[in-house]
């Protein structure tokens, strides 16, 4: 019997993993291909195929993933938040989360809405808790709206056009701040982060109709905020 | 790539729909919120130590308890206290009894001997003032 073949299950368990983290792979975009000294090395065996060599690229993906998405996670949990403390705390349980979970990521979707998914759960449930942990509402570190706006595009030549765009900028946050939970994450999300409609549903687990919507509706209210018409 | 082809998008498609000031504050926005964003990720992050924290929780605890303590005896000494003046009021008020029910008595007895002293005071009259008929029926009989 040659080895590795039959009765070899680190081989069979590293060939199924080999064959979840290629389609992983894909989600995030890296190569699928084994590096050329894992692939059937000697030719007849597949000894080369171990858990190890899978739990690597693995590891390889998620970094990667990490690097990749950090910045789009951390501002998206940013503007929600308004709390650059609490935003890199959960932005931290995210990708804690997703690399405890990340041998039971399929690459059914992105990685990106993977990860936002996460992000927006981990927010919902962070607001519960605080509901509960009524004591807990004084230390908070919310950004105040007129702070949250000072930070401005430089493309505004002069004074008064970026006092124009900061007021503006202000008045969206008002907008955004009078928003439901839902609303808000939707419209953030197609905004700021400027995902596809497919996508926001997918991470928020709603239709794409609801996020429709939901993005109409935010819209409106940020209409009738900046004073403009329908 | 996915992120990639994220980032090629210039705006969202209904934008186009817009108005020019909504899709402009749009636009401000976002950029506003990217700009914070790298801000805040471009600034040192300070790594607070795990050690004041845990002092100041230990040091928290050792308050809390020594304030429940101090609550808890005080809230027991103040009931022992009011159970001592229970108890004095209590024995005041026996010996109070015990002093009228003496009295009492004592009135009785005084009482008592007062009708005794009575009783005797006229037993001891009545013969003398039989006297006289007494006197007159010895006559008789030596008569």
């Amino acid at each position: 019997m040659r080895p590795g073949i039959a009765g070899n299950d680190s081989s069979a368990a590293g060939l199924a993993s080999h064959a979840k983290a290629k389609k992983r792979a894909a989600a995030v975009n890296l190569p699928t291909e084994m590096p050329s000294t894992c692939v059937m090395a000697a030719g007849t065996t597949l000894e080369a195929v171990t858990m190890e060599t899978a739990n690597e690229m693995a590891a390889a993906e998620f970094s990667h993933v990490v690097v990749s998405h950090r910045p789009q996670i951390f501002r998206f949990l940013l503007a929600s938040t308004r709390d650059a403390d609490l935003a890199e705390t959960l932005t931290q349980e995210c990708f804690l989360k997703a690399h405890r979970n990340w041998a039971s990521f399929r690459g059914e979707s992105t990685a990106m809405t993977w990860l936002m998914r996460i992000a927006i759960n981990l927010q919902k449930d962070h607001w519960r808790n605080r509901r509960v942990q009524f004591w807990r509402t004084t230390q908070t570190h919310t950004v105040d709206i007129s702070e949250a706006s000072d930070w401005l595009p430089s493309g505004e030549s002069s004074q008064e056009q970026q006092l124009l765009a900061r007021e503006r900028v202000a008045q969206v946050w008002q907008a955004v701040q009078g928003l439901s939970e839902r609303q808000r994450t939707v419209f953030l999300l197609r905004y700021v982060e400027e995902l596809e409609l497919s996508e926001i549903a997918v991470s928020t687990g709603l239709s794409e109709g609801t996020v429709k919507a939901h993005l109409s509706r935010a819209l409106a209210r940020v209409r009738g905020k900046l004073g403009g018409k329908r | 790539m996915i992120w990639n082809r994220r980032a090629q998008v210039e705006e969202p498609a209904e934008l186009e729909a817009l108005d020019p000031v909504l899709q402009q504050s749009l636009a401000h926005f976002k950029a506003s919120v990217h700009a914070w964003s790298a801000d805040v990720e471009s600034r040192p992050r300070t790594v607070m130590s795990t050690a004041p924290r845990v002092r100041r929780l230990a040091v928290g605890w050792a308050l809390a308890l020594l304030l429940g303590l101090g609550g808890v005896s005080g809230v027991l000494l103040k009931r022992q206290h009011r159970e001592q003046l229970a108890q004095q009021a209590q024995q005041a008020q026996e010996r109070q009894l015990e002093q009228q029910r003496e009295l009492d008595a004592q009135r009785a007895v005084a009482q008592q001997n007062l009708l005794a002293k009575v009783e005797s005071d006229i037993s001891r009259e009545v013969p003398s003032a039989m006297e006289p008929l007494a006197q007159l029926m010895t006559d008789d009989a030596t008569r």
